[in-house]
């Protein structure tokens, strides 16, 4: 059994209307390496230019916060769950 | 995507926004927009894979600034927040399609930072309060690229409706 990744409203539109989908994986990173080559529209929300998740995307296996565990490295084994949780941020200057 | 968005509202709910906006200042509010979005009834009616983003607010989910260390010109909802205003939105079959904040005693218009942290697909509205009084709101969606916001349309509504056929308004 892979690793279900849940997709978040906002990206579904990117993700032929999606709202999950799963991959073989054996850590986080790898996870959403293959979901950002199977829908290439996706990277750009998810990580910087330069390759790193962008600040407010939240990545939780199961219910764990990816980055109070291994961030990206954090293992995944077969039934897991990864989910793109957004936090939302703004201001005026 | 953006181009033709407009977004419904109704009345009352826009005046909670601008109340919201008014009793959190000089620090930014920032909530949930709780309601549905239509997109895909309305692509499916026209039969000619034309999108117009078509979505409606139905409620509000007020949220506390996180930023308690900026909150005259920052407002943060953690993912905590987010999870918590997707569960009240899922127990009346509403989702959560955007976002409000306020921006005291500068105009209703994004910022860089606004956009640098903005999600797509998602309405942002953001009213503008001066003196601590409400003046214009508006509503914006990131566009597909990242590159800049695209203006969308309030409609103030009553009452709206969506059904399986289409559209349908009632004034109260």
């Amino acid at each position: 059994m892979p690793v279900k990744v849940m997709i978040p409203s906002p990206l579904r539109p990117y993700a032929g209307k999606r709202d999950s989908a799963e991959f073989s994986a054996r850590t986080v990173g790898e996870a959403l390496g293959h979901l950002t080559t199977e829908f290439a529209e996706l990277r750009k929300h998810l990580f910087t230019e330069d390759g790193k998740l962008r600040s407010f995307v939240n990545v939780y296996v199961n219910d764990e916060d990816i980055r109070y565990l291994a961030k990206e490295n954090t293992p995944t084994k077969d039934g897991d769950t990864i989910s793109i949780i957004p936090s939302i941020a703004g201001g005026y200057i | 995507m953006a181009d033709a968005a407009t977004l419904w509202i109704s009345g009352s709910l826009a005046e909670k926004i601008r109340a919201h906006g008014a009793e959190t200042y000089p620090h930014e509010c920032c909530g949930a927009l709780l309601g549905r979005d239509s997109s895909a009834v309305l692509e499916s009616d026209r039969g000619d894979g034309t999108l117009i983003p078509a979505r409606e607010i139905l409620q509000l989910f007020p949220l506390v600034n996180r930023r308690d260390d900026s909150p005259r010109n920052r407002f943060s909802v953690t993912a905590e927040d987010v999870l918590a205003a997707e569960k009240a939105a899922r127990e009346q079959g509403l989702e959560v399609v955007g976002w409000y904040h306020s921006h005291p005693d500068h105009p209703a218009r994004p910022s860089e930072y606004d956009r640098d942290h903005a999600w797509p697909w998602y309405s942002y509205i953001i009213v503008s309060v001066q003196n601590g009084t409400p003046q214009d709101m508006t509503s914006w969606r990131l566009n597909d690229d990242r590159a800049e916001f695209s203006p969308e349309g309030i409609e103030i509504r009553h009452r709206a409706a969506v059904s399986a056929t289409g559209f349908s308004t009632t004034e109260k």
